[in-house]
């Protein structure tokens, strides 16, 4: 009986690290089969790419415009997080500067990420500090969206319990406030950081002289496609590494009082 | 005879909840007006929306928004209420809960592990709110009342959505933490047996606008309120039920 019990839990938990490696061994076998038809240049099969990928690490040039990139991402995914949960949370609590602002960020929302790219670039000229604000710029109405959501969802029964027994604005938003937005917050990091990812590339193409995005504008111009694909496969390796090594543990630490 | 300060004073003239939108504007508190004595226990019961919970969030310093005056004995006091959901911060842990209704540093917080152990909760002291029973929920909600030694303990409903005998050891707990630091309490409840079994005072509303229809001192003593014939004719003599 315990031995059946213990076979289940363990059979779906091998299943799914299985299945992710069955289909992993797919896709390679299946872009293996189609450069194989192929037969191009410009198709190249995955040993190849993995071979210019290791090289590049070798020379170097990967490491360093993968660093370029990831600082990029870290300084506007920063700026973009705070100022994005300063102008959510302003909305949520307050509906006057909600209703006032709320066509703002509808079109903000729908402004074409290029466009910002290139006013940046613009106005402010090729400098990193056009290259940030344009990538934070793009993220901050996502970040605000999510987080006027949290802010109107903020419990009014914990408020009232903090009230009466005098929690004080700092206590309260220690441990009334901040806890509950939370999951907001991490929602919004989450798809945040996915169009980061994105967008910093666009930025780096079109004005920076290092980093992935210049690596990839550079590939292009040569059509160089198994320089393209091994620095997109580092990029898919580092992105899913910085996932799982440092978000997911953040949020399931964030979250472990829940049932 | 010396002047006793009064704990507490309660003068409500008017209560009014704006309309918003569709619904009209309801006057829920008429002209009401009650002192109460230190250390007595305080039961007001009537009608379902009747503005009880109101009076408390009155008292309480949660609204702000009506005519009359609430004083206190004393300047600033120590208000504790227990609500009708527990209230407890889920991403805290049960003793943490307890802890932060009182400022760091405290003296206070060297009593928490007693009261713990007195309202059984010693076990669960680091277990999440999401993880315990309702039943322990509340206890953690009584324990963080008491842990200020209150000068006020309001509770509104407190034991509702309890099975009988978990609701009745809640009440236990509670004359039990009564008795061993007495202190004013007003306490809302429709169930008549818990008011008789609680109260010395009942305070009964009328239908809204609610005033105060009878004011009614309980007359047993601590010893009789353990007996349920002695509870139920005391029931029948304030509620006049057959």
């Amino acid at each position: 009986m315990r031995q059946a019990h213990n076979a289940q839990a363990r059979g779906p938990r091998l299943g799914r690290l299985g299945w992710s490696l069955i289909s992993l061994l797919a896709l390679v076998g299946l872009w293996e089969l189609i450069a194989l038809i192929a037969q191009s240049r410009y198709m190249p099969g995955p040993t190849e790419v993995v071979q210019v990928m290791i090289r590049e690490a070798e020379a170097g040039e990967l490491w360093g415009n993968i660093a370029a990139t990831l600082i990029r991402v870290a300084f506007s995914f920063v700026v973009a997080m705070f100022i994005g949960s300063a102008i959510g949370l302003a909305l949520g609590r307050y509906p006057m500067a909600d209703r006032f602002f709320d066509t703002w960020l509808i079109f903000f929302l729908n402004l074409p990420a290029l466009v910002i790219i290139v006013l940046c670039y613009i106005w402010f000229g090729l400098t990193e500090v056009a290259a940030i604000t344009a990538v934070a710029v793009n993220k901050i109405p996502n970040v605000a969206v999510t987080m006027r959501e949290g802010a109107r969802s903020l419990s009014k029964d914990l408020n009232e319990m903090a009230h009466v027994y005098r929690f004080g604005w700092w206590k309260t938003l220690r441990h009334v406030t901040l806890p509950q937005l939370v999951p907001f917050f991490a929602a919004a990091a989450r798809s945040g950081l996915a169009l980061v990812w994105k967008i910093v590339l666009v930025v780096e193409a079109f004005g920076r002289s290092d980093g992935v995005g210049h690596q990839l504008n550079i590939a292009f111009q040569l059509f160089d496609v198994p320089m393209i694909l091994s620095y997109a496969l580092a990029f898919i390796i580092v992105v899913q590494i910085i996932e799982m090594a440092i978000i997911q543990p953040l949020i399931a630490r964030a979250t472990k009082w829940r049932r | 005879m010396a002047s006793v300060t009064r704990p507490l004073s309660v003068r409500i003239d008017k209560k009014e909840f704006p309309s918003v939108g569709e619904r009209p504007s309801n006057h829920v508190l008429e002209n009401i007006s009650f002192d109460v004595d230190p250390g007595s226990f305080v039961i007001i019961t009537g009608p379902s929306g009747g503005g009880k919970s109101t009076m408390l969030n009155i008292i309480a310093g949660l609204d702000d928004d009506y005519d009359g005056q609430v004083e206190f004995g004393s300047q600033g006091p120590n208000i504790a209420f227990v609500f009708q959901s527990p209230r407890l911060l889920p991403w805290r842990t049960v003793y943490e809960n307890i802890a932060l209704a009182l400022p760091p540093d405290d003296p206070r917080l060297a009593n928490i592990p007693e009261l713990l152990k007195r309202v059984g909760l010693t076990e669960a002291a680091n277990a999440y709110p999401e993880m315990i029973s309702l039943g322990m929920q509340r206890r953690v909600a009584l324990a963080r009342a008491f842990v200020l030694e209150p000068d006020i303990l309001l509770m509104d409903e407190p034991f509702v959505s309890l099975d009988d005998p978990t609701a009745y050891a809640l009440r236990e707990l509670l004359v039990e933490l009564w008795s061993r630091r007495p202190t004013t309490v007003l306490f809302v409840t429709h169930d008549r047996a818990e008011a008789v079994m609680l109260g010395t005072r009942i305070l009964r509303l009328s239908a809204g606008p609610a005033t105060i229809a009878e004011d009614v001192p309980v007359q047993l003593s601590v010893a009789d309120r353990g007996d349920r014939e002695k509870v139920r004719a005391e029931q029948r003599r304030i509620f006049g039920e057959a």
